[in-house]
């Protein structure tokens, strides 16, 4: 009897126990699987993000054309026999274009469907003209096949990125407009063609036309500024904190505040621009210069901060060694010090460059989001940079415009990866351990 | 351009002098390096400096100096009855004159060609005279520091001397842009509270920033009460946060107590992709998929969402911050002991228990430094709200709604065309103060919990 009891006492127990255990390694795996989860949920935001931007953007890089007949009438060019370059400059290309394209559908009659008709081409192909007749003046006088942009509806019609069944919400094209297109195309005179315009020309209006070296160059000035006012600062001011200064009051006060100033909102930096250099220095607004200074700014605190733990990286048996040779404090930096962190100097300093290309908002405080048009020569003249265009492209209503700016999007992160890759490189082949 | 040559001239002109020095120097000696006090090659810096630095200081002066000098002088060439305008005016004037100066602009007025023509014969007289007073402060520099060269110059004590005193000059930019933040922010904000009071800026329900141009225009009343903006700005950075911190904190402890190394080295840094992703990419991303995504979502679930509404904001700014929470956490949890762990294993505990009662205990204080640092950066986070959030400055909890934040009303108050004194600039700077102040307190606050709760184990 007293047997049976301390039994069922023992297996009770045993139960009890087994089954709390059982409960506990439940909960570990819930716990584990939490963390998988969120591993997986923040990956998986990562890849809709680029999978988006990749989706949207990859068909910039191609532009619709298309083939027409075009005759170079000196007559309706309103040229005369006068073959000077301010003549060819200034002829009358639009009538060329508009001529072609009224020779390819004769058919069509009546203001409204002529114009209809013109407006399948963009704007600017009469540029194209202009430089076909600029290369060769010969060209005049004689009827030839050009290939010339498409206005930015044909051209998200072809890409698929509007509907083109004739009277669905959001076409952009008429029925009409749809079967020209329809012809053109069976004729073999629809092409998608590489988009050079979008490697060669500032902004525009016309998302077929826009392009985004003007934003590229306008970076490359702000970084090139940034580069040659932070750098020197950077590691001068690295190294007086690292080998020079005593520990007292006012480099404790310097620390306190180059720390602080590495979590200040980007955004209070412009306000800093717009108040010092604009309106109290008078320096141009939207000038890569004044953008240049404002991030240069903003990365200070990085590369001082990386410079400080590249310098402090190197073991002290050097500088005691370079001083029992007799060297000064300052040829023991500048001889032995300096030389060996510069690897890490430069991987930190390189970082703080693609956060720098990738900055937006205190460019915005300076004016540089004009609408610019002109590639900028020199860091004084008014440019946009790389994610500054990204923001005004986002902002434009037409849906060739989102096609736009993902294409921006991945040059500016195409730029970011390069950055980032170089770093690492210099890591890796210069990464000394001691 | 010319200004491009004159520092080459001096550049070379102070190369000149490093060669002159040195060779000055050896000759001292008669070609034995052994007999001077320093290297030639000092000696050589010692004359570079003089010969360079004097000139080139005095440039700068002179550039930062000019403008005001200019702008005094043409502006008292102007007719008197122009002189007497307002100072608005006059800034306005003035930056015409400029503009026909330098770029070729038809002038409005006769008076103000005759002052852009004295404007440009002024600049360039000045830079005559600027490039002449240098050029000969190079030369003088030169000639004397090179009559100064002897074998026992200490050469190299006083180029060090220099040397530190730029090392000293770099490091106190720092605070030169922490005071030029805080006094530009300050006077800016103060003008601007001359004209709005404190207490309506900081305690006032309406915001509406628009002045009426006309009496008679609707909805523009310039009101400038900033409670909605501080609402809206907490409201989406607490959905940032519900976002950032449960995902880092749980990838940072799964990295660090469950991956093996090889899982770690290829996730960690795919997460910190996630951090070096420029943030009008995330505007961009938000706007144009996760806001109509959150659209859709509730119009099948029969709610309203507003298209530009604060969940979709406050998502998207949290998967921008989850790798800057869990890179904190992730620190402070591996700087955890092993033997605490090996202690609570000992005892019997599961991981998760140890990491439950154990770990993050033990590893709290830093922990929550790290959300405050985040949360301070969602607050100065300007590029997803300037593109996914509102404009309109509703009162409101809801995150369905349309919200506008503090930095989306400082950018968009300074972006586009406008004068300078206008209350609706300066409040902007009223803003950005508000914004300077509250990111400094949060990472102080931040930086205090970390240092003084830090556990010492060792």
């Amino acid at each position: 009897m007293t047997e049976m009891v301390e039994k069922s006492v023992a297996r009770t127990a045993t139960d009890t126990a087994a089954a709390r255990l059982k409960r506990r390694y439940a909960a570990e795996r819930r716990f584990k699987a939490y963390g998988i989860v969120a591993i997986a949920l923040a990956l998986g935001f990562l890849a809709t993000l680029l999978i988006t931007v990749f989706s949207n953007g990859a068909t910039a890089f191609v532009q619709t054309e298309m083939r027409l007949d075009v005759t170079f009438d000196a007559s309706e060019m309103g040229l005369g026999d006068d073959r000077s370059p301010d003549a060819l400059a200034g002829a009358n290309y639009l009538a060329v274009v508009k001529n072609a394209i009224y020779a390819r559908f004769p058919e069509v009659e009546g203001r409204s469907a002529r114009r209809e008709l013109a407006a399948m081409l963009s704007n600017g192909a009469d540029i194209t003209l202009r430089d076909l007749v600029q290369d060769d003046p010969s060209v005049i006088g004689t009827t030839r096949p050009v290939w010339m942009i498409a206005s930015d509806d044909v051209d998200m019609a072809i890409k698929g990125h509007i509907p083109r069944t004739p009277g669905t919400d959001g076409a952009r094209l008429s029925d009409q407009q749809l079967g020209w297109l329809e012809a053109l195309e069976q004729s073999g005179a629809v092409e998608l063609k590489f988009n050079t315009l979008l490697f060669t020309t500032g902004d525009s209006r016309e998302p077929e036309l826009a392009g985004l070296w003007g934003a590229i160059v306008g970076s490359f000035f702000s970084l090139s500024i940034t580069l040659m006012v932070c750098f020197p600062l950077g590691v001068a001011t690295a190294v007086y904190l690292e080998e020079f200064a005593p520990k007292n009051r006012w480099t404790d006060l310097i620390e306190v505040n180059i720390n602080n100033l590495a979590a200040v909102p980007s955004v209070v930096f412009g306000l800093l621009g717009l108040a010092i250099f604009l309106n109290f220095f008078g320096m141009p607004r939207s000038a890569p210069l004044v953008g240049g200074l404002v991030l240069a700014l903003i990365s200070l605190p990085t590369i001082i901060i990386a410079g400080r733990a590249a310098l402090k990286a190197v073991p002290p048996s050097i500088r005691e060694a370079a001083m029992g040779l007799g060297a000064s404090r300052l040829q023991v930096v500048t001889d032995h010090v300096l030389p060996l962190a510069m690897p890490g100097i430069l991987t930190g300093t390189i970082l703080g460059m693609a956060h720098a290309l990738g900055e937006t908002a205190p460019l915005l405080m300076i004016g540089m989001v004009a609408f610019i048009v002109d590639i900028p020569g020199s860091p004084f003249d008014p440019a946009a940079v790389l994610p500054v265009q990204v923001y005004l492209w986002a902002d434009s209503p037409e849906r060739a415009f989102v096609e736009r700016t993902s294409a921006a999007i991945i040059v500016l992160l195409f730029f970011l990866a390069a950055m980032n890759l170089a770093a690492i490189l210099l890591r890796k082949k210069f990464e000394r351990r001691w | 351009m010319q200004l491009l040559i004159l520092t080459v001239v001096l550049l070379t002109l102070a190369t000149l002098g490093y060669r002159l020095g040195r060779g000055r120097a050896l000759a001292s000696t008669g070609g034995n390096p052994r007999l001077l006090h320093s290297l030639p090659s000092y000696h050589g810096y010692y004359v570079a400096m003089w010969c360079g630095l004097p000139a080139l200081l005095l440039v700068a002066a002179w550039l930062a100096l000019e403008p005001s000098v200019v702008r005094m002088l043409v502006m008292s060439g102007l007719p008197a009855d122009v002189q007497t305008l307002p100072e608005e005016r006059l800034a306005l004037l003035f930056n015409e004159v400029r503009l026909v100066a330098s770029f070729g602009k038809a002038p409005s007025t006769p008076a103000v060609g005759v002052a852009a023509e004295q404007y440009l014969s002024l600049r360039q007289l000045s830079f005559a005279a600027m490039a002449v007073v240098s050029l000969v402060a190079a030369v003088l520099g030169l000639t004397a520091a090179q009559r100064w060269i002897q074998a026992d110059l200490r050469a190299r004590n006083r180029v060090e001397k220099v040397v530190s005193v730029f090392l000293v000059g770099c490091s106190t930019v720092a605070i030169f842009t922490t005071v030029g933040i805080v006094l530009s922010l300050l006077f800016e904000s103060i003008r601007f509270f001359n004209a709005v009071p404190i207490t309506e800026f900081l305690f006032g329900l309406h915001w509406s920033p628009q002045i009426a141009m006309r009496s008679d225009q609707v909805g523009s009343s310039g009101a400038f009460g900033a409670v909605p903006l501080f609402a809206g700005t907490l409201l989406i950075s607490f959905i940032a946060m519900m976002v950032a911190v449960p995902l880092g904190l749980l990838s940072a402890i799964y990295m660090a107590e469950y991956a093996n190394p090889k899982f770690r080295a290829i996730v960690k840094p795919l997460l910190e992709v996630l951090a070096g992703i420029p943030t009008v990419v995330y505007g961009f991303f938000a706007a144009l998929t996760v806001a109509p995504f959150f659209r859709d979502l509730g119009i099948s679930l029969g709610l309203s969402v507003a298209s530009e509404s604060a969940l979709a904001a406050g998502v998207v700014m949290g998967i921008m911050i989850i790798p800057f929470v869990s890179s904190l956490s992730d620190d402070v949890i591996t700087a955890v002991p092993q033997s605490l762990r090996e202690g609570s294993f000992g005892l019997g505990a599961t991981r998760s228990e140890t990491i439950r009662q154990v770990i993050v205990p033990a590893a709290l204080p830093g922990i929550v430094g790290g959300v405050l640092l985040a949360v301070s950066r969602a607050i100065g986070e300007t590029m997803i709200v300037v593109m996914a959030a509102g404009l309109a400055a509703n009162l409101t909890a809801n995150p369905l709604e349309a919200v506008t934040t503090v930095t989306t009303q400082i950018v968009t108050l300074l972006v586009g065309d406008q004068e300078f004194d206008s209350p609706k600039t300066l409040a902007a700077f009223a803003l950005g103060l508000v914004l300077f102040c509250v990111t400094l307190v949060l990472n102080v606050v931040a930086l205090h919990i970390v240092n003084k709760y830090r556990e010492k184990y060792d």
